[in-house]
């Protein structure tokens, strides 16, 4: 009989073997419900992981990977350092809202002016709408002790209502004859985050992605913060014996990974996106919780993974088009590999063991 | 079968006779392409765009390959998609509602040679892209006329997407032909600010019943409106953007059916043959486009000669749903007597008409 046992300590190899097995499981098992569903799955595994770096249309679409993957990079650095302290923020989406709204209104507020600091003050004003949303939680935690994650999660949809607020009445266009949807940034190059290098998917949002993902490495290995976080998450008691102060914790880390957030979605508003519309948010808030996990909570992994998650968005939206797939089997295969991670994480922290009539062998 | 390709090639021939050479040269084969907002199995909206789809291999068989792909957000991947499906071969492409506006005059921009046919939108920045949409409001009018006549309650309900234009006209619309029929009749509106949550859909249609609303309009996507409704005794709706005939012993009395089918069909015949032009297109019950459903054995017999009249008379052109004297809510003069609206006046619509209590969501 095979029993789970638990590690002494956690696997090193299982560690870093658990995101490419779970990619391997997910494309076997999504092949075989391909297969099932009359295609082939060698043709749609192609399509979504191979086509859009090397396929036929792989020039523009290998920009559009870095364009998908930017923000879900930010997003995922801020919530792996609050999650390594055991802290969880759910609603990045919420504070990706909120920064984009607040980070857009100041944009707006004083167009059409040209002025090249309009739009770093604008990031700095995203950055400061998707901490604020984040502070909600984290005080309402520190003085009253409720939980974090119903708190941000919820804090999701008040930020949805104020955004279908800010189409329709706040931030509506104008000119647009009536029609929700604030101006498009497009016609407004001074808050405009246009491509810097087009082939490559590179805007700011994109730099900001991977310098964040350098920084939050060097913060996590080099830097006293990055022990605290690390200690409060693997020894809570052991954390505050060496001083670690539970509630500064929470608010740091809160604030940092609403920041990211809220600065993501201002680089989104006024690049890929444009404009500020009700359906603005595309969901990169909760995307952003895989990429986390797939990405190990480690910075450099959380790039990697950010990549790999913008490809089956990419090669996913490719298969459905170009295979006749239907949209619900793309988002059962991105599913699946969570889902896979997840199952073969517990290797990580345990092992199997054949067990003979109930009796561990070898235990006494 | 026969029929539709005997009308298809009937319209082609009238298009080739009417229009110019702009486009001379036909084609053998049009790839024909859709984006649409919703899956195709909503039962609503994005159903019956995919119905106007599949409607084109009815008409042209071979010589037209369909791709499409569902729940495409509104946004920045609405570009994406919109790019690929133009890298991919794509020579027209539908794309399926309002929010695609920006991202198809974008990527038409970018792809000259590519045809965008953009439903429910106003902008056309480049010579590629056309309009279309469907005079939706003819039909509410036939259901607040049969809301009028039908609630007992005095008080009939209708579920708003988004405020606008679109929506707005369709609530007057609806107000106004009920009123006509039943002075005492009193409309409450809610929004649910998303065309397709069927969760959020049925909250609303409660919401409604909770007033004691007995008649419910709507304008999103899902079959959770009727389903609600069949809840409570008594409550009635309308089957929305398809007939939702399933509802036909429950709650459904009648419906709007957006038949999308018969443009498509035009559009890429004319793309076949090389008549193809720049379009902003605006048909209603007199184009084939809005379709009223069967109205149900629910509905008294004279009641449905009157919805019926109503139809017939608007898709006759000699009865407009907006026929003055209309006054806006806060008294003002619209439509003078005898006057119908014109269609700046409608596409720009944000106000309600007199008589309609509460505001527009700013």
């Amino acid at each position: 009989m095979l029993r789970l046992e638990k590690r002494p300590t956690p696997s090193r190899f299982w560690l870093y073997a658990t995101p490419p097995v779970a990619v391997i499981l997910t494309m076997i098992v999504g092949g075989i419900l391909f297969a099932l569903m009359g295609k082939n799955p060698f043709e749609v595994i192609r399509t979504i992981f191979w086509d859009p770096i090397f396929g036929e249309f792989a020039f523009y679409l290998r920009g559009q990977l870095l364009v998908k993957a930017g923000p879900l990079i930010l997003i995922a650095i801020g919530l792996a350092l609050g999650f390594r302290a055991g802290i969880w923020n759910i609603g990045a989406e919420g504070q990706y809202i909120m920064g984009a709204i607040v980070g857009a209104s100041v944009g707006l507020a004083v167009f059409p002016t040209d002025n090249r600091l309009i739009f770093p003050v604008m990031v700095v004003a995203g950055a400061f709408g998707g901490w604020a949303w984040a502070m909600i939680p984290a005080i309402l935690k520190t003085r009253f002790n409720t939980n974090e994650i119903l708190v941000s999660l919820m804090l999701v949809y008040v930020a949805e209502t104020i955004l279908a607020k800010a189409s329709t009445g706040f931030l509506k266009n104008p000119e647009g004859m009536g029609f929700p949807g604030s101006r498009n940034f497009s016609s407004f190059p001074a808050a405009q985050n246009s491509f810097l290098y087009e082939p490559l998917g590179l805007h700011w949002g994109g730099v900001a992605a991977l310098v964040t993902g350098i920084l939050a490495y060097i913060l996590l290995t080099r830097h006293q913060a990055g022990f605290q976080i690390r200690l409060a998450g693997q020894a809570p008691r052991a954390a505050r014996f060496h001083g670690v102060n539970p509630a500064r914790l929470v608010v740091m880390c809160m604030g940092i990974s609403g920041a990211l957030a809220g600065m993501a979605g201002l680089f989104e508003v006024t690049g890929p996106a444009g404009q500020i519309s009700i359906d603005f948010n595309s969901g990169y808030g909760f995307t952003a919780i895989i990429v986390a996990f797939l990405g190990r909570l480690n910075p450099l992994g959380i790039v990697l993974a950010g990549f790999l998650m913008a490809l089956t968005y990419v090669g996913g939206e490719m298969a459905s088009t170009n295979l006749g797939l239907p949209d619900a089997a793309i988002q059962v295969f991105q599913g699946m590999l969570l889902f896979f991670l997840l199952a073969v994480d517990v290797l990580t922290n345990y092992r199997f063991r054949l067990s003979v009539g109930g009796a561990v062998k070898g235990a006494k | 079968m026969k029929r539709r390709n005997l009308l298809a090639s009937a319209a082609i021939g009238l298009g080739l006779a009417l229009s110019g050479s702009a486009f001379a040269e036909g084609m053998d084969h049009v790839k024909a392409c859709f984006v649409y907002v919703g899956p195709i199995g909503d039962g609503g909206w994005t159903f019956q765009h995919h119905q106007g789809a599949m409607s084109l291999t009815e008409a042209y068989g071979d010589k037209v390959e369909i791709q499409f792909q569902e729940n495409v957000p509104e946004g920045a991947d609405a570009e994406r998609v919109l790019t690929q499906m133009a890298l991919g071969g794509c020579n027209i492409i539908f794309t399926t509602s309002f929010g695609y506006m920006d991202a198809t005059n974008a990527v038409a921009a970018k792809f000259p040679d590519v045809k965008f046919e953009h439903a429910t939108g106003f902008k056309r920045d480049s010579a590629n892209v056309s309009n279309y949409n469907a005079r939706f409001y003819e039909g509410r009018a036939v259901e607040g006329l049969i809301a009028g006549r039908m609630t007992t309650s005095n008080k009939i309900g209708y579920i708003g997407s988004f405020p606008i234009p679109e929506v707005i006209m369709g609530i007057n619309s609806y107000y106004l032909n009920a009123k006509k029929v039943n002075p005492n009749v009193e409309l409450s509106i809610v929004w649910a600010f998303t065309w397709f949550d069927p969760a959020k859909e049925a909250d609303a249609a409660k919401a409604l019943i909770d007033q004691g609303v007995d008649v419910i309009a709507s304008h999103t996507d899902s079959t959770a409106v009727l389903a609600e409704a069949a809840k409570t005794e008594n409550v009635i709706g309308f089957g929305q953007a398809s007939d939702m005939a399933e509802y036909t012993d429950g709650p459904r009395v009648s419906s709007i059916i957006d038949n999308w089918g018969p443009y498509y069909v035009e559009r890429v015949g004319a793309l076949l043959d090389g008549t193809y032009e720049q379009a902003d297109i605006w048909a209603g019950i007199a184009g084939g486009e809005v379709k009223i459903g069967d109205i149900s054995a629910r509905v008294p017999a004279e009641v449905k000669a009157e919805a019926e009249a109503l139809r017939d008379a608007i898709g006759a052109g000699t009865v407009h749903p907006f026929t003055g004297p209309i006054n806006k809510q806060d008294g003002s003069a619209w439509l003078a007597d005898g006057a119908t609206a014109p269609d700046g006046d409608l596409l720009g619509m944000m106000f309600y008409v007199e008589g309609i209590t509460g505001d527009i969501p700013q």
